[in-house]
Order: structure tokens, then sequence, then C-alpha cells
């Protein structure tokens, strides 16, 4: 039953290979990674809100023209597109190869098993991203592409938000996935301190806090346009 | 015949002369062997405890080719790592007057006068490098404020030289060795072999020159052979069936030396702790030892009337019997384990023990948490108070404690001389499995010591003297299939008689005859009766023993009936022993030899010397081999605490 | 008292396992948990069955040999407790009782409840030492320790390598067990100079050995016998990252 083991395997030379041969330097990974997209997130949530000024088209232009004299018009949202995509991928890569390294590290499960300690939002993450991954997707075919928008005319943001969210099922689908992504922020911020070797005393109580604006902030707008208040 | 007469024995390694310097001396004249040569030199360690796993690593740093094998899943788990209390070493960090010849005279007069001079001091020497060394490998002892290493006192001393981490001294001084030992695994010069159990030595030309294993997963019989092997297979407490032992610790290794040509020596010298949580059923598997630093803040007492069924809080303190500050007022609650043992013993048998069965006496905290404050008594005792909680359902910090003697360890082991060598040339014994430095009763916090000095110091010190003559040639094949075609044959018969009793059935019914024959007091008739029906017992276990399962493959219940076949051997020579020895001394108290205040009383013109026995076959009158001590540094006094 | 049990058994480490149930007569409130399973092994030898395989040793809760997953919890449920202090007036005679082994690919079960830990001891050899040599040790005292610091380093000292973190993570991670030994010898003065490469070293060890990752759920640290906490494990990151960027 000898276990096996290789030393100063090829992977483990150089900088970024040595960090991605590791479970700590994939988590740290995942850290930074989450660290952007949470950085996106708020950005995101507080330009959402510009439509309770009433002029959100006027934010989406405002956007475009951003940094244009160097990357041209819209070239700020590319770069943005960019990083977004790689951040996601890397993050995505990272928990998938940890989802998959866990599930060879137990091949046979237990006959019992209650819940023990981990909180419900640590227990959620991996669905919960994949809750989140799948909405990104429907958001972006929705807002951005508007392919699936009922209205969907590039530019006019203020408009296709109001034909969304006028159905009750568009509203309940991004609920669900706002919710997951609050959740999943809350255990990914607390976590991800940890994971770059940190753990402020205050650090449960700031992520609550966050998550739970973010959630609220998020929220807002659809609720906002199901009950009339925005039209 | 209880035994026949050998010839005298003597220590001839020893330097004579001055005993300060016997240990410099003794150092400088050991022959070494160059370093290019100890890699073709391979040592057999067995046991991985503080003495086997410090020998081992110490022994691969110095580049020796080291094999270590326990019968434990890891060499981490040796039961070392159950001593709570500490480590004496003679630094005087507290200034309170200590020193190398105050350890050495405290250790002399707590073994009551039946250890060497020369060994006792060498190792008082070597206390103060062991914490050196310890620290260094990063062993978080208690510290004070300033970042200073703090001290507590134990039974048998009147100055606070014991180091400790917590109730946990043993384990983080095991974990200090482990790592030292993982280190050498690491860089090749040690192979560890665990979950492996030595069932017998393998003896070449006169040399012991490497070890029968049995693989306890695959059950497969091999052996390895080396150019010296090292004994550290702790004691035979286990022989009482309840102990503070861990289940596993057993004398198969020292006892299969010693029908190899190992002489055993003092056999009979038992020690029972006072401090144990007392028994709570028959179904009981084992004794949890309550450290004896407790008795540093708590106070022993009974009630001062027999019968006396009220709870603790409801006797009045008028009547009360702090009997051990009221005998002994000097050394009071902190007198040696067999003193406080014994007066136990006394009282329950006047029938003032507490708890169900009598067999108890309180331990009490009131006072201490009045004078100190709750979190001081938690800070120093708290994981103890915790696992008595647990284990008795009751808090301690509201009601005493109540507490019995238990088996411990065993002072007696396999006889070695000054360089640890036992009578097999090539056979080094370290630890609790020889019989060196305790006499008939080791102190307090000397276990730990005696361990780690071997290991670290003594042993690698010394046994280059011995491999300086070696390589010692082929092993002669006819000694290696002898062994192995021994062991093999001992597998298959112990699972071939198919009766109707387990191993765990006998190994019971044996520790309760030795605890009743030959625990804390002994008398001739108890002895007589005891060596009648142990021989008995051996017969039925070789006729109605039933093990089940095959050898090939992982079987507890085999390897519990191997260790049970070694314990009715062993005992039968324990009570030959005690019976021999009709003087009381130290763990060793007999009926026929005490005061008229019942304490013990030693008879030196007569048996001032070291018992090695000869193993002459199963069941056959052992030969005693003496070895007389002498006292120059230290006189023989009638040993008194009062 | 009768107790019902639902006991792994499996004759090697190849062989297929199930859980058989057992009903034990006459247990007591005092009696362990394992003395429970003691009475059980001397009724099953006398009917000629083999009896449940299960490590032990010292049966005080320090050796960590013991540990067992009962109904799906490491060590059972008394809380910072091993298996072998657990006792019977713990569990309610109604309810059967399902003991199983530790489940972990690098901890395969060689019988029925006894797995092979001997991973955790690779993971240590690997770097969980400081480098000294006998004998040539300074005196003690010529370092002093802040005793905030070797207070620290005595609780994740107290470690007993039992596996139940890793039975515990649902990811099958050690990353407790490393942690604990990374901070007890990180914190230390004599644990300086080999500080980052040692807790680079055992984590990419446990990684080579199989171990899940840690993501950092807790399960560990609330079924630790000895309540190591969870901030070890930030200080091995912190560490392991140093190490990582400093290997250039």
């Amino acid at each position: 039953m000898a276990l096996t083991l290789q030393r100063g395997s090829l992977g483990r030379q150089g900088f970024p290979r040595r960090l991605w041969s590791s479970t700590v330097g994939k988590k740290a990974v995942m850290a930074v990674t989450g660290g952007i997209l949470l950085a996106y997130v708020v950005a995101h949530m507080v330009g959402n809100l510009t439509i309770f000024l009433g002029d959100i088209d006027g934010y989406g232009v405002f956007l475009r023209r951003l940094l244009a004299p160097v990357l041209g018009h819209g070239g700020f949202v590319w770069v943005i597109r960019v990083v977004l995509l790689l951040a996601v991928v890397l993050h995505m890569t990272a928990a998938i190869q940890l989802a998959r390294r866990a599930a060879r590290a137990r091949p046979v499960g237990y006959a019992r098993r209650p819940r023990v300690q981990g909180g419900y939002a640590a227990r959620t993450m991996r669905w919960g991203g994949v809750i989140i991954a799948l909405f990104v997707v429907y958001h972006l075919l929705d807002l951005t592409a508007g392919v699936l928008n009922p209205h969907g005319v590039e530019g006019q943001i203020h408009a296709n938000v109001i034909a969304d969210f006028q159905h009750w099922y568009v509203v309940a689908a991004y609920t669900l996935a706002v919710v997951a992504l609050g959740l999943h922020l809350r255990h990914g911020m607390w976590s991800a301190l940890r994971s770059l070797g940190r753990a402020p005393g205050a650090s449960s109580v700031m992520a609550l806090v966050v998550s739970v604006g973010i959630t609220v902030g998020f929220l807002s707008v659809p609720y906002a346009v199901l009950f009339g208040i925005v039209r | 015949m209880l035994y026949r007469d050998g010839d005298p024995i003597a220590d001839t390694r020893a330097p004579e002369g001055p005993l300060e310097t016997r240990w410099e001396r003794r150092r400088f004249s050991a022959r070494l062997v160059n370093p290019a040569n100890r890699r073709k030199l391979t040592i057999a360690v067995v046991g991985t405890g503080l003495a086997g796993g410090s020998a081992a690593a110490t022994l691969g740093e110095l580049g020796y080719n080291v094999l270590s094998f326990c019968y434990q899943d890891s060499p981490r788990r040796a039961h070392s790592i159950a001593a709570q209390g500490g480590i004496n070493a003679a630094k005087n960090y507290a200034g309170d007057g200590d020193s190398v010849h105050r350890l050495f005279h405290d250790t002399i007069k707590g073994g009551d006068f039946r250890s060497r001079e020369s060994n006792v001091h060498r190792l008082a020497e070597v206390s103060t490098s062991i914490i050196d060394q310890c620290v260094a490998q990063g062993v978080p002892f208690a510290r004070e404020y300033g970042g200073l290493l703090d001290t507590r006192s134990f039974g048998g001393a009147q100055v606070s030289r014991t180091f400790y981490a917590r109730g946990q001294t043993g384990q983080q001084l095991l974990l200090g060795a482990y790592q030292a030992l993982a280190r050498q695994v690491h860089a090749g010069s040690v192979r560890s072999f665990p979950r492996t159990e030595m069932l017998d030595l393998v003896v070449s030309d006169g040399r012991a020159r490497g070890v029968v294993v049995r693989d306890l997963v695959t059950g497969e019989v091999t052996t390895h052979l080396a150019d010296a092997v090292v004994l550290a297979t702790g004691g035979y407490g286990n022989v009482f069936h309840l102990s503070t032992n861990a289940k596993g610790c057993n004398t198969t290794a020292i006892w299969r030396a010693h029908k190899r040509g190992a002489l055993f020596a003092n056999p009979c010298y038992t020690q029972i702790h006072p401090t144990c949580i007392p028994v709570s059923g028959d179904h009981q598997s084992k004794l949890t030892l309550m450290s004896e630093s407790l008795r540093n803040d708590g106070r022993v007492w009974v009630p001062v009337e027999a019968g006396d069924s009220r709870p603790p809080d409801q006797v009045p303190e008028s009547e009360r019997d702090y009997y051990l500050e009221r005998i002994y007022p000097s050394f009071g609650n902190l007198v040696p384990r067999d003193i406080a043992s014994r007066a136990a013993k006394a009282v329950c048998d006047a029938g003032r023990g507490v708890g169900p069965g009598g067999l108890g006496v309180y331990l009490d905290f009131a006072d201490a948490i009045a004078r100190l404050g709750r979190d001081t008594v938690a800070a120093r005792y708290g994981n103890l108070f915790e696992m008595y909680q647990r284990i008795t359902d009751e808090d301690p910090y509201q009601v005493p404690m109540r507490i019995y003697p238990a088996v411990h360890y065993t002072m007696g082991g396999l006889w070695v001389d000054y360089d640890l060598r036992s009578t097999i040339p090539g056979l080094f014994v370290i630890g609790e499995a020889n019989f060196s430095d305790h006499g008939a009763n080791r102190l307090g916090a000397s276990a730990l010591m005696q361990g780690l000095a071997d290991g670290y110091f003594v042993l690698p010190a010394v046994i280059g003297d011995y491999l300086a003559d070696g390589p010692f040639g082929p092993v002669d094949p006819n000694a290696v299939d002898e062994a192995e075609d021994g062991v093999r044959e001992l597998v298959s018969t112990l699972l071939t008689i198919k009766g109707d009793r387990t191993p765990e059935s006998f190994h019971r019914e044996l520790g309760r005859l030795m605890w009743d024959l030959c625990g804390m007091e002994r008398s001739e008739d108890g002895l007589r009766k005891a060596l009648e029906r142990i021989p008995s017992l051996r017969e039925e276990f070789w006729r109605r023993l039933k093990v089940t399962g095959t050898g090939g493959e992982l079987n507890q219940a085999l390897e519990k009936a191997g260790r049970v076949a070694d314990f009715l051997e062993l005992a039968e020579l324990m009570c030959v022993d005690a019976l021999h020895r009709s003087e009381s001394c130290g763990g060793h108290f007999r009926v026929e030899s005490q005061t008229a205040e019942g304490d013990a009383r030693r008879d030196d013109d007569r048996f001032s010397y070291v018992a090695a026995w000869e193993f002459t076959g199963v069941g056959e009158p052992p030969m005693l081999h003496r070895e007389q001590l002498h006292f120059e540094a230290v006189r023989p006094t009638v040993r008194s605490y009062k | 008292m009768r107790y019902r049990v639902r006991v792994w058994r499996q004759t090697g480490p190849t062989a297929k396992g199930q859980l058989v149930d057992y009903e034990i007569d006459g247990v007591t409130a005092e009696m362990s948990f394992l003395e429970m399973l003691d009475v059980l092994n001397e009724r099953l030898q006398l009917e000629g069955d083999d009896p449940v395989a299960f490590d032990h040793d010292c049966r005080e809760g320090i050796c960590g040999a013991c540990g067992v997953m009962i109904d799906g919890v490491a060590h059972g449920p008394g809380k910072a407790t091993t298996t072998c202090q657990l006792h019977m007036r713990q569990f309610d005679p109604a309810d059967p009782i399902v003991v199983e082994p530790w489940r972990a690919a690098p901890f395969p079960v060689l019988r029925d409840l006894v797995v092979d830990r001997t991973a955790l001891d690779r993971v240590i050899e690997a770097g969980g030492y400081i480098s000294t040599r006998a004998g040539a040790a300074p005196d003690a005292h010529a370092l002093p320790v802040p005793k905030p610091d070797a207070d620290t380093a005595f609780e994740a000292a107290a470690c007993i390598g039992c596996g139940a973190c890793v039975a515990a993570c649902p990811n099958g991670s050690s990353m407790l067990f490393t942690a604990a030994k990374a901070t007890h010898l990180g914190v230390l003065p004599q644990g300086q100079p080999e500080r980052y490469t040692r807790a680079r070293d055992m984590v990419e060890t446990q990684d080579d050995l199989g171990f899940g990752g840690c993501t950092l759920t807790g399960e560990c640290t609330a079924v630790c016998p000895k309540g190591i906490p969870l901030s070890t494990i930030s200080r091995l990151n912190h560490d392991v990252l140093s190490a990582v960027l400093r290997s250039g």
C-alpha cells in the first residue's frame, strides 16, 4: 500500500507553473480573479443605479467614450471585456480543477453524512458558481447582444431593461442569480482573504455587509421596474 | 525449586574513579566509527517512542543506515505520547538550588537505592542538554511572560525542575523526536517500517544480527539483518491487563530477546501510579492517568470515619483526613508515587475509600480554586479536568476528583551495562525497556528524561565503540531460518488450537491475578499462589485459545494472542523475582517486610543488588545472576519523606 | 442496554465492503464506544467470525490511532473528542449507530475500519521539522520566545495526526493537518529559517499524494479533537504563497 510521490516534477519550475500546480496557488488565483470580478460587479451595480437618475443610456455612451482618444470609441469596454473574460476563465478553470481533484480524493463516499459545520454559503460555492455562470450567458444574450431581449435595440438600455422586467419570470430568474451571487460573494470574500494568507478579524462581518449591499443594489432595479417605480 | 543461582554479573564498562567525570571519560575512551564507514553499518531500532525515535533519528544524523520499526501505524503514536506531566532537568532556571548532583541524589533516593550511581549521575548530567535539544527542535514548552521557560515541581523533589507543555509534555517531546526521525527518513538515512512487529531476534555467532518481523497488514514474516539491534520497546505494565499503558504495549520484543539469552533485570519492580481514574466496571479496557502534577495544587483526602458515604461537599473539614499531609508533613501531597499509592490503598483497605466500590480517594481542588482562581487552575490543568469530566461525567471544578492507583511503569527490563549493552553482544536496550536508571521506583517526569537521554545522547555516543569492530561478516543462514521458522510455527500454532476462549479473556484473567497477587502489595503466600496458577493458566491458553482468521492478513486477534502468550511467561518470572526479593523497596512492597507504621523496610545487607535473570526454558527455574550495587557518593539511608 | 450498530466490513484492501448490522447487549453508560466494540468483538470471535478491525492504542485521546466516522461525523458526536473518549451515555439506544472508516483516496482501507494514514507521515517528512542535530543546540534560555507566540505554537502543535480533518473535509483535503504543523514551527523563532520552504514543500507533497485542495469549508475544525483553528490555514497559505512568489 505504499503511496508514491514524485518530487520536483516538471510542473514546478518557475513562478507561474509552480503557482498553478499547487492547490494553494489555484486558490490564490481564484482569490485574485474573484477580486477583479468583484470590483467589476460593484462598478456594474453602481452603473445600474444610474437608471434611478433617469439617464442610464447616457451612462452607456459615457462608458464607450471613456479613454476614446487612446483606445478608440468603445475600446475601453472591450479592454474590460477581455480582462473579465480572462478572469472568468482562470476562476472557473481553477474551480473546476479543484472540484475534480476533490472528487478524485474521495472516490468512495459515506453511507451517512449529515451537515456538520460549513455554512450554507460555503457549501453552495460550486453550484452557486454554476448558476451565476449560466445567468451570465443569458444576461449577455439579453442585455448585451439583445438577442433574448423583448425590445432588444442596441444603445436603448433603459427601454431594454424596462422590457425585461415587465415579466415576473425574468425578475424571478434575475433574483435567483443575484441571490446566488450574494451568497457566492459572501463566502468568496471571506475565503479569498484566507486563501491569500490574511485572516482579519472583521472579515466575516465585512463580507456579509458587502454581499448584502450588492444583492440589494442589483435587485433594486428589476423590482423598481416590476412595481412601476421606474418606467 | 524457585530458581537457581548463577554467577554474579558486573557492569564492566563504567569507568572507575570520580563519579562526576565518568561519562566524560567514557565518551572519550569510546572508539569512533569514521563517517565513511557508518554508511556501511546497519542498525535496527525497534520502537519509536522517546528512546527509539530519538535514537533512530540521531543515529541517522550520524550517517548510519537505520531501520526503524513500530507496531503502530505511524512512529508518532508510540505511547510516550501519553506522558502528561513533564520532564526533569537540572537546569536550575528557577534558581532554587537545583544542580546535577541534587537531581542525581533525588533520583538515587527516589529509586530506593536500587539503581547504579554511575548511570544515574550520567542521566542527571545529560538532562540539561535534552532541554536545549528539544527547544532547538521547536518543542513548545510552557513559558513565562518574559519568554523564558517555566518549570514546576513534581513528586520526590523539593525544587522546581520539571519542564512541561501543559498536560501534553510527552506528546510534544515525542513529536520533536518524530519530526527529527521524519527528517532522516526524507534524507534517506532511516527507513521506517510502521505496522511491523518484531517477533524474534537473530543471533549469529553470538551476536545480535537482525530481527524477524511480521508485517501486520499482509502477515508476511521477514528478516532484517543488521550490525546492531536496539530495542526501545517500552515496558511490560500491560501484563496487568488494566494499566495506563496503551492497549498495544507489550513485552514481546524484550521477552523474545530474553529467550535468546539477554538477562532480564528486576522484573518485579512495577510502578503503581497514585493518580488514575478509578475502575468503573468489568468491561473496562484501560485505565486513564491523571498527571501527577495535579498533586501540586490538589489535596488528597478521605473521610475520617470508615463507611462515610456522604457526598464530599457534606463532609465538614474536621471530618476529613488529608492523610498525605498528616503523615508526610515535609513533602505532603508530593511524596513519591510508591508512597502515595500505598497510602491510598491503606486508607481504602481501612474502609475509608470513596466512590463506587470504595476504591478511590479524593483529589480536591477547592482550596486551589479559592486561592488561585478558577482561571489559573484551568490554565494549569484545564485539559486534564476536561478529560476527567469526559470519562466520569463529573465536573472537577465542582466536585473533588476521585482517584485510585493503577499500574503505570515498569522499572525492570533487560539488563544493560553502562554502554546500554545487553548480555547479547550487539543488542542494545534503551528507555523503559531496560532496567538501568530508576532502581525500584521512578520519580515523576524522569521517564521522559531517561528515554531522551538514552536516545539522543548516550546510545549514539557509545554504540560506535561496539560497531568499531564491525562489519561483522555474513550472518549464518541457519540462524535466520531457525528464527523465521520459529515465528511461522508460533503463528500457525496460535491459529490452529481453535479452542473456546479469546486472547482477551486470558489477558483479563492473567491481569486480575497479577494485580491481586503481585500488585501494590506482595506476600509470600500470594506469590506462591500466583506461581501455581500462572502455569496452569498458560497450559489452558495453549489448549483453549481461539483465534479466528488467518496469518496472512491484518489480524488483530492474532497479534493480541502472541502478546498474551509472552505475558503468560513473563508473569511467572515477575512472581519469582518478587518472591525471592523478600525485602520491600520502592515499587516492590512485601507485607512481610514493613515497619510498625507500615512503611517499607529495605534490607540492604541481603538485597543491595540487581537481580538479573537468565532464561532456562518455559516453566523451568530461571538462573539468578546478581549485580552488587556500590554506593560511593550517596549513602543508602531509610528513605524518609516525613 | 442494547445497541444496534451498522459497521463497515471489508476483508482486505482490494475486497468489496458493505455495512453489516449487529445488535450488542449488555452495554452500560460508562462504557466507552471502543469498549462497546470490544464487547462485539468478543462475541464475534466466540461465534467463529472475524472481529471488527479498528485502530486504537492509548485510549486516552492523545495517540491519534483511533478514528472512525460515527453517523457521518468524524470521531462521533462529542465536541473536540477522539473516538476512544466517547462514552455510550452519549448515544441513544433507540437509533442504530452507523460506523464507517475514514474515506479518502490517500487513506486506503486496509480492513474494516482500519485505514492507511502513512500519507500524513509523508507530509511531515517533506519538511515538518526544524533541522537540528542532537548535541548541537544552544542553551535553551539563549532564545526567549514571547509567550503569545509560544501559546500559538502550542495550540497548533496539539495536533494528534488522526486524520479526522481529511475524513470530514468535503474535498478530502489534509490542509488543517499541514497547517497545524506549519503554524507550530512557523511562529517560533527557531522555525524561521525554513518557514516558507517548509510550508511549500509540505503542501506540494500533500498535493502529490492525492489529497484534495482546501476550500475553507470549515468542516475540519468542527471535528478536530484538538480544536486546531482555521486561522492556521490562512497562515499556511501566506507562507506557501510567499515561498512560491520567491521561486521566481
